[in-house]
C-alpha cells in the first residue's frame, strides 16, 4: 500500500490547477461573469465555450487516447484532474452523457469507423449526445421498452416509431443514442439494438420540459415514422449488433453508476465547502444547531470514505480485480451523499436557505441523484441480489 | 498509489483467519462466558461449559504464531510489523469475537512499552502469551478481560479534546498485581465474554508517557478497535445473508422481499465504505502521517457507525430466531455494540476530526 502521488502525477496536478486557473478566470470574463446554468438555451452556449476551452487544452477526455483528443492519461490522473477540476469550482460538464456514457460503449464495442467519427467529435462538443433510455412507460422498468426500428431494407435503413422522455439537456443537443426494439416478436431484454441517431431527422420532435430545479434540462423525444439511414454516421448507426442492445447498454450502466460519471473530487471539494461555509457561520453560532457541526465533519468523512475506496477500486481494477455490481454500492453512495451534503449546507444557512443560491440550486439538483441513472431502490435490489447473493423475487 | 496489502500481508492475515475458525469457533466465544446465571436469573452463555479449556488455548496459539509480538521490535522476540501489517489481523479477531484483550496487548501495551522502555519486565509476558494487558481509556473504569489482565495502563487526555495524551501505569489496590486476582469481580455487562472489571480502587503510578508517545498508543487502540468492527460487522452480515436466503415464509426465501435486501445492502454499503478508511489510517500511522490521528478517528467513526447499523438491521432481518441466546448472532452483535463506544465512540471521534479541520 502507498497513498502518496508520483513525482509526475504531482506535476500533472499542478499543471492542470495553473491552467484550470488561468482559463476559468477567462472564460468568466468572455461572459461578464455571468454564468447561466448550463441547462438552459442562453447557458449551455455558454457551458460549450469552456467545452471547447477544455478540448483545445487537451483537458476534455484526459484519460482517453491523443488521436481521440485525450492524452492517455492513467486512471490516477483522471482522478488528479477531476479533483482539480472541482476544486477550482469547474463547472457542470454539458457533454457528460457522450464522454461518460456513450464513450465506453463506443470503445468497447464501435467498429472502428464509428470510433474515428464519434469520439473525436464527441471531445471536441461538435456533436452533442444525449441519452434515449427511458420511455413513458419503461422507466426503472427498462427492459419493457417500446420504441420500435423497423428494417427498411429497400431504402436502407431504420424508420423509428415511439417516444423517449427525461432525456437531459435534449432539448439542446443533436445527436441521441438509445434503445429501440428491433425485433417486434420480442419482449424484454430480447431483440433491442442500440442505435445512434441524429436528430435533425424528418420525423423527430423534440420538446424541452422544465425539471423541479426550474431548468429546462429535461426533453421528450418523438418518432414518427422518422427513417435513419443505415450510412447517417461512418460505420453505421448500430453499435454493437442488432439484437444485441441490452448487453451493449448494460456497459454503459456500470459506468454511469460507477465512479466516472460522479468522481470523488466533486463531493470532496463539496465537503469542503461544506467545512468553510460552517467556519464562515459559526461566528452566529448561538442560533444554530448544536448538532450542526458534528453532522459537517460526518459529510466530510464520507467524502472522504468515497475517495479512498475509489483508491482501492481503481486498484483493484489496474490488477484485475474487478468491482462488477459493486458500482451500485458506489452509485448509493454518492447520491444520498450529495442531497446530505446540501441538506447540511441548507441547515447552516437557516432561514437563508429559501433563497436562490449556490446551495439551494445544488440542493436541488442533488435531489435528482437518487432518482437518475437507476434508482436507488433499484441499485439496492442489484447489490443485494449481485454482490450479496440474495434470491431474485 | 496502490490501495491494497501486499501478499505476504494478506497470506498472514489468511494463516491468522485460519487458526480462529479453526480455533475461536462460536462454542469457543460462548466458553468465554462466565458459567451459571446473571443477576436476573438467565443462563448467560448456552452451552458455555463444553469448551472451556480451548479458550485459553486461542491465546496460546497466537502466541505461538507469534501475533501477540507482531507490533514488538525484534530486540524484544517480536515481529517488528507496522500497523499496515497487523489491521488485517485486528479484523479476523473481530469477526471471530476472539474472547481475550489483544488490541489492549498485542497492539497498544506491548507496542508502548517496546518503544518507551520495558522498566517493569512485562513485555516478555505479553509476547510469549503468559500475561495479557489491560487499558482504561478516556476516563472509563473499565477493565475488558480485567480478570486476567497484569498490567495496566490508564490513556486519557489532560483536558478535553485538545489537551495532553497521558499514559499511566495502574496498580495497587483491588487493580492490577502480578497475577490474575479472584477480588476483581466481573461487572454485569452485556457481552460477558468481555470479563468487564470495574475498578473500584487503584492508584496511579508514573507516567509511562506523554504526548505523542500516549498518543499514537491510543490511536493504535482506536485503530485495532476500527478494524475488528469491520470484522464483527462482516461476520453479521455473513450470518443474517445465510439466514434470510434459506429461511421461508409466504412460500418465498425471507431474503428475496425487498424491505430485507434493502436493509442487508445497506449494511454492505457502509461496511464497503467503512473498511478502506481503516486500512487508510493503517497506512497513515505505519507511515508517521501527521494527519494519522484524523485518519484513525476517521476510521473508527465510520466502522462504529457501520456497526452499529449493522446490529439493528441483522437483527431485524432474522427475526425472533436472534433474539435467542441459542443462536450465534448475539456472540458478535453484543461485542460489536461495546466495541462502537470503546476507545471513543463515533461523536467523540468526529469531535476530534471537527478541531482537525478548524471547525
Amino acid at each position: 500500500m502507498d497513498l502518496t502521488w508520483s513525482v509526475d502525477e504531482e506535476a500533472f496536478r499542478v499543471e492542470v490547477r495553473a491552467w484550470l486557473e488561468t482559463e476559468l478566470a477567462a472564460w468568466r470574463t468572455r461572459h461578464d461573469d455571468q454564468i447561466l446554468s448550463g441547462d438552459t438555451t442562453e447557458g449551455f452556449a455558454q457551458h460549450l465555450d469552456w467545452e471547447r476551452t477544455l478540448f483545445d487544452g487537451r483537458y476534455a477526455v484526459v484519460s482517453w487516447p491523443e488521436e481521440y483528443g485525450g492524452r492517455a492519461a492513467s486512471r490516477w490522473e483522471w482522478l488528479i484532474f477531476e479533483e482539480e477540476y472541482y476544486r477550482a469550482g469547474g463547472p457542470q460538464r454539458v457533454t457528460q452523457n457522450g464522454i461518460f456514457l456513450l464513450a465506453p460503449t463506443v470503445f468497447e464495442f464501435g467498429n472502428p469507423d464509428q470510433q474515428a467519427h464519434i469520439l473525436p467529435r464527441m471531445a471536441a462538443a461538435r456533436d452533442l449526445w444525449c441519452q434515449g433510455w427511458s420511455e413513458p412507460n419503461a422507466g426503472s422498468d427498462l427492459a419493457s421498452l417500446t420504441c420500435r426500428a423497423s428494417r427498411d431494407d429497400e431504402r436502407g435503413g431504420w424508420v423509428l416509431d415511439g417516444q423517449k422522455t427525461w432525456t437531459t439537456r435534449g432539448a439542446f443537443c443533436d445527436h441521441l443514442f438509445g434503445l429501440f426494439r428491433t425485433d417486434p416478436e420480442s419482449t424484454r431484454h430480447k431483440g433491442l439494438t442500440y442505435l445512434l441517431v441524429p436528430l435533425d431527422l424528418d420525423g423527430v420532435t423534440v420538446r424541452g420540459f422544465g425539471r423541479l430545479d426550474g431548468d429546462e434540462g429535461f426533453a421528450e423525444v418523438f418518432f414518427d415514422g422518422a427513417f435513419v439511414p443505415d450510412d447517417a454516421l461512418p460505420g453505421g448507426v448500430v453499435l454493437g449488433g442488432v439484437g444485441e442492445g441490452w448487453s451493449v447498454a448494460m456497459a454503459t450502466t456500470s459506468s454511469e453508476r460507477g465512479l466516472t460519471l460522479r468522481s470523488p473530487g466533486r463531493f470532496c471539494a463539496t465537503a469542503d465547502r461544506l467545512v468553510d461555509l460552517y467556519r464562515s457561520r459559526s461566528r452566529h453560532a448561538e442560533t444554530l444547531d448544536p448538532g450542526l457541526r458534528d453532522r459537517v465533519v460526518q459529510r466530510w468523512m464520507e467524502a472522504e470514505a468515497y475517495r479512498l475506496q475509489t483508491l482501492q477500486t481503481v486498484t483493484d481494477d489496474a490488477e484485475g480485480r474487478s468491482a462488477g455490481a459493486g458500482s451500485s454500492f458506489v452509485k448509493l453512495w454518492w447520491s444520498e451523499l450529495d442531497v446530505s451534503l446540501h441538506e447540511t449546507a441548507l441547515d447552516i444557512l437557516g432561514a437563508d436557505a429559501e433563497l436562490d443560491g449556490p446551495w439551494s440550486k445544488g440542493w436541488q439538483f442533488a435531489l435528482s441523484g437518487p432518482i437518475y441513472a437507476g434508482t436507488n431502490e433499484i441499485q439496492r435490489n442489484i447489490a443485494a441480489e449481485r454482490v450479496l447473493g440474495l434470491p431474485r423475487k | 498509489m496502490r490501495f491494497a496489502f501486499s501478499d505476504d500481508q494478506l497470506a498472514f492475515r489468511d494463516a491468522v483467519a485460519d487458526l480462529l475458525s479453526k480455533e475461536c469457533t462460536p462454542e469457543v466465544v460462548r466458553a468465554a462466558w462466565p458459567d451459571g446465571t446473571d443477576g436476573h436469573g438467565a443462563r448467560k452463555g448456552e452451552g458455555a461449559r463444553a469448551a472451556t479449556e480451548r479458550v485459553g488455548a486461542v491465546w496460546s496459539a497466537l502466541a505461538d504464531m507469534g501475533v501477540l509480538g507482531i507490533a514488538v521490535s525484534e530486540a524484544n522476540g517480536g515481529l517488528a510489523m507496522t500497523e499496515l501489517d497487523w489491521v488485517l489481523l485486528a479484523e479476523e479477531t473481530g469477526r471471530h469475537a476472539l474472547p481475550h484483550p489483544f488490541v489492549e496487548t498485542a497492539c497498544v501495551v506491548a507496542p508502548l512499552l517496546d518503544s518507551i522502555g520495558d522498566a517493569d519486565e512485562v513485555l516478555g509476558g505479553l509476547v510469549d502469551g503468559s500475561r495479557q494487558a489491560g487499558t482504561m481509556v478516556l476516563g472509563s473504569t473499565n477493565v475488558a478481560w480485567g480478570d486476567s489482565v497484569t498490567y495496566l495502563v490508564d490513556l486519557n487526555l489532560e483536558s478535553g479534546v485538545e489537551g495532553r495524551w497521558l499514559a499511566r501505569r495502574v496498580k495497587g489496590g483491588l487493580a492490577v498485581g502480578d497475577g490474575p486476582d479472584s477480588r476483581r469481580t466481573l461487572a454485569d455487562s452485556v457481552d460477558a465474554g468481555r470479563h468487564v472489571v470495574r475498578l473500584g480502587a487503584w492508584e496511579t503510578g508514573s507516567e509511562l508517557a506523554t504526548g505523542p508517545d500516549a498518543e499514537r498508543a491510543f490511536d493504535r487502540g482506536a485503530l485495532a478497535t476500527a478494524a475488528q468492527l469491520v470484522g464483527l460487522s462482516s461476520r453479521m452480515l455473513d450470518l443474517t445473508v445465510s439466514y434470510v436466503a434459506e429461511r421461508r415464509q409466504f412460500g418465498v426465501p425471507v431474503g428475496s422481499q425487498q424491505a430485507v435486501k434493502h436493509k442487508l445492502a445497506d449494511v454492505a454499503m457502509k461496511l464497503r465504505f467503512a473498511a478502506p478508511a481503516v486500512y487508510a489510517a493503517a497506512w497513515s500511522m505505519s507511515g508517521g502521517s501527521p494527519e494519522a490521528s484524523r485518519s484513525v478517528s476517521t476510521a473508527k467513526a465510520l466502522a462504529s457507525d457501520a456497526a452499529r447499523l449493522a446490529v439493528a438491521n441483522c437483527l431485524q432481518c432474522h427475526g425472533a430466531i436472534g433474539y435467542t441466546v441459542e443462536y450465534d448472532l448475539h456472540l458478535y452483535l453484543k461485542r460489536a455494540e461495546a466495541l462502537s463506544r470503546a476507545w471513543g465512540d463515533a461523536a467523540w471521534h468526529r469531535r476530534r476530526v471537527a478541531v482537525t479541520l478548524g471547525i
